[in-house]
């Protein structure tokens, strides 16, 4: 049978398409693409900030303390003379190895249980969601208190805390998404070929989960960033003298009236940053889960 | 045809589902045969359970009650993992073809993929294979390439259709295959499938509301009502002398080109919907729906009898009508 | 021919896309006299539903352009304000769509839709209204009317819903039902039903209907008058009797000789090659010429024009006189 079927030839070029399709409608949301740009600098700055500090971030230096912003302090400095400006570049990257690394260990838990839960099913996914149900019902803040009371208050520990307390969100995620796919013809149709429930977890449910993955993971982050600092909020934060954007916050608290510079600038900053971790969530949002198509 | 063994056996096959503590008897003691190289048509309205029926055939949904034998080996005896490796004499092709291929393979990957889990382990072999599949399907090879929303809806076919053919079935079922097609693709379809069942002796289940394409396609039929066989026949006698009310309502619903203005049809009220699958009717399942019930229609089921060789109904007054 | 009920001319209909635009409708032609059943039929893409709705302005808001008039009873459709064209729509033309769930509201009563429709076209005061409704959902065939008007759309069965939709579509006496794909989604036992009970209601009414389909076998024994669809054009229009008998349209032809129906097995089922044309670009030449067994040269060049060849019949290719009848 001839058949003429014409649209061959430009497969490639609506493939092109296709990927960047995506990008986009990430750019067609400026909200998203502003916050791109400030989520790539604040990563910039988290690599090299070592390099670039002025001063250490444990420099003391008593005869220049509370100054305000000048031009050998862009940022001030606090009570023990603690270069503002420095501590700023130094608990970017704090800040980004627990936004990163905590979050991607909840991450990793969640979508373990998640798939274990959807693709099992009866006593398995009992107990799972059970346990999401308590942790959603349970809050989280004070078990991270808790177990960094216990672990120590340094980066691992807090990361670890912060990781192994945020699954709950993935883990449900993950296990509707799979329910949701499980029964339809995709997956019957991968199972009439005769393939295993771990080849069609891997090649077929994982797939196609993860944008919708991918854009949760995006709004955890700044989540986890919160979490971290309001751990310094309440004294239980990195142990000072490392730096970050809560222990600042915290510490700027006590004198806002006389030295607002202290409290202002990285709670500016941070700020400016959680927006833009979420206004590239939202981004990714519009990009890799589209309603109603283009 | 009666004198070579059959490729399918099924013997009192049964499935009921729990939907919020109801049982809803999807299918209930269905027994048929499929020949290698022929096809057994399914037929029935919405909610009859022929797709249910057709899957746990398969044992893609494990049966209640019943036996399956296929190619001599008795389905329901196999552990998951044996089942898996049979699987791959036994496939499927799906009304939605988007709906069941993955949207992130392209269409070599899905084809493929059919190959991986048989442990085909070399992968010049393999595109060697697919592209011969898509030859045989009628796509080009470079399709392969592509993913499956880029396709219209007929090539959306095609690739499920290589993709069954790709581990070398004896067995298909064809669960509405074209009709979610144009009436201009549903022939090519067609013609397709019936050249691949010639030349590979492939035995059908065909799966379809569309009388006039299980006609065309099939040797048996079964007529389906809520979740039993209510007239078996081959496809010819069944067309010619529908021996169940319920078929001959079915027949008559169907709206053909007429020849001429003057002979087109006079719309007619058929009687009735089907009833709830939770609650079926106490007696034959279409009394209610039924021009010739009476007392015993509403207390006593029918069975399946023979109204002619090669032809059961399950209705008290089959033999005499 | 009486003063037709609604008259389209030169209706164009484009889509805006990300990277593209679909010429969905290019330049259709076609009239609905008072009482008529007229049938549009075509293939998925065909252009068969957005022209009705292009002139109903029912269409999603990528629309790039919309041009042409849609008179109906004198006045151009495609000229009035959304208020305006709500006011007609409803009252006087009612809509039934292929899946009922998605026009029904879910959280309503199916009694308050169906009222709520006479109330605002001012068709009749609430106390009138819920006798009526009531009366109605008697006449689309619904048991117990006084009883399920109070249900809510879920408590109905796929051909319930349906009677529900056309209850709720003429409940202002529409002089134009325009019906889409009414029974696709229906058992074929229910969609025998569902089409007698649309006979039934236009005879009662004398109603025009616009029957759009893909089923060759619906629109034939339904409609008094079939247009055949390809690529947003009409390619064939013609009196019942005169298609059934005399359609030359290659396409026509190829689509009649690829019914796959009961009782023709025998039928020798000859396949059109290829599949529908992708209508990103304005179209310049005959769309069905890729997968004609007719074309010539000319068939690439040009763009047939709809030519009436006698008894109301009209046909868009190039080469009529050698397919069929000659042009008068």
């Amino acid at each position: 049978m001839a058949l003429t079927i014409g649209e061959v030839s430009t497969q490639k070029v609506l493939r092109r398409l296709q990927s960047n399709m995506a990008w986009r409608r990430f750019r067609r949301n400026k909200l998203a693409v502003v916050g791109l740009g400030w989520v790539i600098v604040f990563v910039i700055i988290g690599i090299i900030g070592p390099y670039i500090a002025p001063h250490n971030y444990a420099t003391t230096n008593f005869l220049a303390a509370n100054q305000p912003p000048s031009w050998n302090y862009p940022f001030g400095t606090d009570n023990v003379g603690h270069d503002m400006y420095s501590e700023v570049i130094w608990s970017v990257q704090n800040a980004l190895e627990i936004a990163f690394g905590a979050t991607l260990v909840s991450f990793i838990i969640g979508m373990a249980l998640g798939l274990w839960a959807g693709l099992r099913g009866g006593v398995a996914d009992m107990v799972i969601m059970r346990l999401v149900d308590f942790m959603y019902s349970f809050p989280t803040y004070f078990l991270d208190l808790i177990l960094v009371t216990k672990l120590g208050r340094s980066m691992g520990p807090i990361l670890l805390a912060i990781g192994i307390t945020g699954w709950a969100g993935y883990a449900r995620l993950v296990r509707s998404l799979v329910l949701s796919m499980r029964h339809g013809d995709m997956v019957e149709a991968a199972r009439s070929l005769g393939a295993s429930p771990a080849h069609i977890a891997r090649r077929y449910l994982l797939p196609n989960a993860m944008n919708n993955m991918v854009v949760a993971l995006a709004f955890g982050i700044p989540g986890d960033l919160t979490v971290m600092a309001g751990l310094s909020v309440v004294g239980m934060g990195l142990r000072p003298p490392l730096p970050s954007f809560g222990n600042m916050i915290a510490q700027a608290g006590s004198n806002i009236l006389g030295y607002p510079w202290l409290m202002y600038i990285p709670a500016g900053i941070f700020a400016i940053t959680l927006l833009s971790f979420l206004f590239v969530a939202d981004g990714l949002q519009d990009a890799l889960n589209p309603k109603g198509g283009y | 045809m009666q004198n070579s063994a059959p490729l399918l056996s099924v013997e009192g096959l049964s499935k009921q589902f729990q939907v919020r503590g109801r049982i809803l008897h999807a299918v209930q003691q269905v027994s048929f045969e499929v020949v290698a190289g022929q096809t057994l048509g399914l037929v029935g309205e919405s909610g009859s359970g022929k797709s249910t029926l057709g899957r746990t055939a398969l044992r893609l949904l494990e049966p209640d009650q019943g036996n399956i034998l296929f190619d001599g080996i008795d389905l329901c005896k196999l552990k998951p993992k044996e089942l898996r490796s049979k699987r791959k004499a036994m496939q499927m092709i799906f009304q939605d073809p988007l709906a069941s291929l993955n949207p992130r393979m392209t269409v070599g990957m899905a084809i493929e993929d059919a190959m991986i889990i048989h442990g085909m382990r070399s992968s010049l072999e393999r595109r060697k294979r697919v592209d011969a599949l898509l030859e045989r399907v009628g796509l080009p090879q470079s399709i392969a390439q592509a993913f499956p929303f880029e396709l219209s809806g007929g090539q959306q076919q095609r690739v499920g259709i290589a993709r069954a053919l790709s581990v070398q079935p004896k067995l298909i079922v064809c669960d509405e295959p074209i009709s979610a097609l144009d009436v201009s693709i549903q022939v090519q379809i067609i013609k397709l499938l019936q050249d691949i069942q010639k030349e590979m002796n492939l035995a059908y289940i065909f799966i379809s509301h569309n009388l006039g394409v299980v006609q065309y396609m099939s040797d048996m039929v079964l007529v389906l009502y809520l979740g039993e066989v209510v007239e078996k026949a081959t496809a010819q006698q069944l067309f010619a002398q529908p021996s169940h009310p319920y078929t001959r309502v079915l027949l008559d619903s169907i709206l053909k080109v007429p020849e001429s203005a003057a002979r087109r049809k006079r719309m007619s009220v058929p009687p009735g919907e089907m009833p709830s699958p939770f609650a079926p009717p106490t007696g034959c399942p279409f009394h209610p729906r039924c021009s010739m019930a009476v007392d015993r229609c509403r207390q006593e089921k029918p069975h399946l009898q023979n109204v002619s060789p090669n032809h059961e109904a399950a209705c008290h007054f089959a033999v005499s009508s | 021919m009486d003063e037709p009920l609604l008259e389209v001319r030169d209706l164009f209909t484009q889509f805006q896309r990300v990277d593209d635009v679909v010429y969905a409708v290019n330049g259709m032609n076609f009239s609905v006299a008072p009482g008529e059943v007229l049938g549009i039929v075509g293939e998925s893409g065909s252009g068969k539903s957005v022209s009705v709705l292009s002139f109903l302005g029912l269409l999603r808001d990528n629309v790039k352009l919309k041009s042409g008039t849609a008179k109906f009873r004198g006045t151009d459709l495609l000229r009035l304000g959304r208020r305006q064209l709500e006011d007609i729509r409803g009252r006087d033309i009612g809509v039934v769509f292929q899946d009922p769930m998605t026009s029904l509201n879910p959280v309503r009563r199916v009694g308050d839709q169906i009222m709520e429709g006479m109330i605002t076209h001012h068709y009749a005061s609430k106390k009138v209204a819920l006798q009526r409704t009531i009366d109605l959902l008697g006449e689309v065939g619904i048991p117990e009317p006084q009883m399920r008007y109070r249900n809510y759309p879920f408590e109905f069965s796929g051909g319930m819903r349906q009677r529900v939709m056309i209850a709720m579509a003429i409940a202002c006496e529409p002089q134009l039902l325009i019906a889409d794909e009414p029974t696709t989604a229906l058992d074929v036992t229910v969609q025998m039903q569902i089409l007698a009970l649309l006979q039934t209601l236009r005879e009662k009414r004398n109603m025009s209907i616009i029957m759009i389909t893909h089923d060759f076998g619906v629109a034939t024994n339904f409609c008094d008058r079939i247009i055949v669809m390809y690529a947003g054009m009409v390619m064939e229009s013609a009196p019942l009797a005169e298609f059934l008998n005399n359609s030359v349209h290659p396409y026509t032809i190829g689509l009649k000789s690829s019914i796959i129906e009961v009782g023709n097995k025998n039928k020798e089922l000859v396949p059109i090659p290829g599949m529908a044309p992708v209508l990103t670009k304005p179209l310049n030449h005959c769309p069905y010429v890729s997968r004609c067994s007719v074309a010539q040269d000319r068939c690439e060049q040009e763009l047939p024009e709809l030519l009436h060849v006698g008894n109301e019949h009209y046909v868009a290719c190039h080469r009529i006189e050698e397919v069929g009848i000659h042009a008068k």
